[in-house]
């Protein structure tokens, strides 16, 4: 377990001077289950990171560990490092003045993610009042209409008026980034923003997310397991899979020359021109076990063709280049283009 | 959100003509003549005759029927056959005794149960949390009479701190009310706080888990201010409903304990009404107890629609 598992670490080497985030041996457990394992990771400014893997991998619980809103029976170890504040220390009263202001968060679900009760312009003006953007009323209202006119909502003072009843999914996704992006955040976590929502409005999101933390020069940490919108909003992308990651590096590499089984797998899955002899789908075969059952040594030896006795051993990080790299005995081999399977 | 409005009026006005019909008929259909229930039996049946007369109960039940809500209308409730008495006035008088004792013990159940359920929802993993559960669970069980009894022999027996028994209109002496108040509205509001902390607890806990709250996290409040932000007015909702529904149970709750602190409220005047055979006051006070349930409930109806903009929106 001493191998970390992700890009070189500790002191050895000072961290990036740009790095926004800075993720050393973050696990997270329930009780004796470990849920999350050792991931680490750095987010450069205003890069755009994919979080990518199937239900289960640890792709949310990263993130929540992240905004130190896991829930109560649920515990964070490791370092995540954002500017002076490591993430994890516990420590709420420091907490909650960076939450909100230098990390924020956008949700999947976007029904339910506003208070009903109070008026949308509210909600927006109390992230601004909560850290000091604004000292009074009156112009952190003002700062919030302008606020939902950035997330292209027609006629911003009147949606500030109104209650988030009165929203499609789509309208409150937007409210909900106009709130996330109301302290010009160094970092954005998008966790599914548009998993709920219907496709068409997806792109719209989508691009209105992309805009909203280049304007404001912020990092962008996305999670989702549509590789085609990671494909289309990210730069760089992580592969998580049974709590780990998997594998890093930018996305034309990582979608054009996966190396390990699970990434090959995943894109296999997602391309609707790949069939079987048989003309079915590509599927990765087995599922995901639960939460904190999978196997020991590498997680996806269960479900891959190519595992061997040498995986019931964890496989060490291969680093290819900075933030890039990829943990597997068996990586795959890229001797012409194309997978096959 | 007018609709709605009206809707909500035409339900509490057709709720009162409906329960003003069963109150009616359950007197008209009790056994027995009532003048003769009122006489007793060893009246003679002339005299028995001429009461018929005077309640009018010789006449078609819908005429007896329209005269009573006649005078209920307009407060012309006439006199008792057993004191003489106007019936009226002493409804009123009593009345504003129980509601003092009501609203008292009302708003001790809401001082009690919004505190001590919240931190039960909040502490519902610790020890502490559990403990008052427990306690609480007690509170539910203990009825509110039992309850009174105890405070009595606790606080006017044993430290003698407050008056056993009594009561003294506030008009006349203000030190002395308070007094007297105390324990009988303790005595209610104890046990009624006992059970809405239990909603309280439920409602919080509910709210806690929801979305909204996680988002108020995620803005920079600290718990306590996400809560208290966004949760309470949301956790009100339920809240408000069991306290609706807990003003019957208050009701009855103040008549047994007019009982055992010897108040002269209008639970008194019902059981001495019920001992006396006073048919026409139990009736009328009764219908007065119905009129204030309704009342309070359709009050609570366009409370929701304070608390709750999705109600205003008109939409059914």
């Amino acid at each position: 377990m001493s191998t970390a598992n992700v890009t070189a670490s500790t002191s050895e080497h000072p961290p990036d001077r740009s790095a926004v985030l800075a993720v050393r041996d973050l696990s997270v457990a329930a009780g004796q289950r470990r849920l999350v394992e050792e991931v680490g990771f750095t987010i450069h400014a205003g890069e755009r990171v994919g979080l990518i893997g199937e239900s289960g991998s640890g792709k949310s619980l990263t993130a929540l560990s992240l905004m130190g809103l896991l829930p109560g029976e649920l515990t964070a170890t490791g370092s995540a490092r954002l500017g002076d504040h490591d993430l994890l220390s516990g420590d709420e009263a420091a907490l909650s003045q960076v939450r909100g202001k230098d990390i924020a968060m956008v949700f999947q679900e976007p029904m339910t993610a506003l208070n009903p009760t109070m008026r949308v312009g509210h909600q927006v003006a109390e992230a601004l009042l909560i850290h000091r953007a604004r000292t009074d009323r009156r112009s952190a209202h003002a700062g919030a209409v302008e606020l939902l006119a950035q997330v292209g909502l027609p006629d911003p003072a009147v949606v500030a008026h109104a209650y988030p009843h009165q929203f499609s999914g789509g309208q409150r996704q937007r409210i909900m980034l106009a709130i996330a992006l109301a302290n010009d955040p160094a970092l954005l976590i998008c966790d599914e923003p548009t998993t709920a929502l219907d496709v068409t409005v997806q792109a719209m999101i989508l691009d209105l997310v992309v805009r909203g933390v280049e304007q404001r020069n912020s990092a962008l940490l996305f999670i989702t397991h549509d590789l085609a919108v990671v494909a289309t909003v990210c730069e760089r992308v992580l592969v998580m899979y049974g709590g780990r990651i998997v594998e890093s590096g930018p996305v034309l590499e990582v979608f054009t020359r996966p190396r390990h089984p699970y990434t090959q797998g995943l894109i296999a899955t997602s391309d609707l021109a790949v069939v079987d002899a048989r003309g079915r789908l590509a599927t990765i075969r087995g599922s995901v076990p639960p939460a904190g059952e999978f196997p020991a040594g590498c997680v996806f030896r269960n479900r891959c063709d190519h595992a061997t006795q040498a995986c019931a051993d964890r496989p060490p990080w291969t680093e290819l280049g900075d933030e890039t790299g990829y943990a597997c005995f068996h990586p795959v081999t890229h001797s012409r283009r194309g997978f096959d399977d | 959100m007018l609709l709605r409005l009206l809707r909500r009026t035409a339900v509490f006005l057709a709720s009162l003509f409906v329960s003003s019909i069963a109150v009616f008929t359950f007197m008209a259909v009790l056994p027995g003549d009532p003048a003769r229930v009122t006489l007793g039996v060893n009246a003679s049946d002339s005299a028995v005759q001429q009461l018929r007369d005077e309640f009018g109960l010789d006449r078609p039940l819908v005429s007896q029927y329209a005269s009573w809500v006649h005078g209920l209308v307009t407060f012309r409730l006439g006199d008792s056959y057993v004191s003489n008495a106007a019936i009226g006035p002493q409804i009123a008088d009593r009345f504003q005794v129980t509601l003092w004792l009501v609203v008292t013990g009302m708003v001790i159940a809401v001082l009690i149960a919004v505190p001590v359920g919240t931190v039960m929802a909040i502490r519902h993993r610790r020890l502490s949390g559990v403990l008052l559960s427990g306690l609480s669970q007690v509170g539910v069980a203990v009825p509110a009479f039992l309850a009174g009894i105890l405070l009595i022999t606790v606080f006017a027996v044993r430290l003698r701190w407050l008056p056993a028994n009594g009561w003294t209109p506030p008009v006349v002496d203000p030190g002395m009310f308070l007094k007297q108040l105390v324990l009988p509205a303790f005595s209610l509001g104890i046990v009624q706080g006992a059970v809405l902390t239990r909603y309280v607890r439920s409602a919080v806990l509910d709210v806690l888990r929801e979305d909204y709250l996680r988002t108020a996290r995620a803005k920079g409040l600290r718990p306590g201010q996400a809560l208290v932000r966004h949760g309470l007015r949301n956790a009100a909702i339920p809240v408000v409903t069991m306290l609706a529904l807990q003003l019957a149970t208050l009701l009855i709750g103040a008549v047994v304990v007019e009982r055992v602190f010897v108040i002269p409220g209008l639970g008194s005047l019902l059981l001495d009404s019920v001992a006396n055979r006073d048919l026409i006051m139990i009736q009328d006070v009764v219908m007065v107890l119905v009129v204030a349930v309704l009342l309070v409930n359709f009050l609570v109806d366009l409370l929701y629609i304070a608390i709750d903009p999705r109600l205003r929106a008109g939409a059914s």
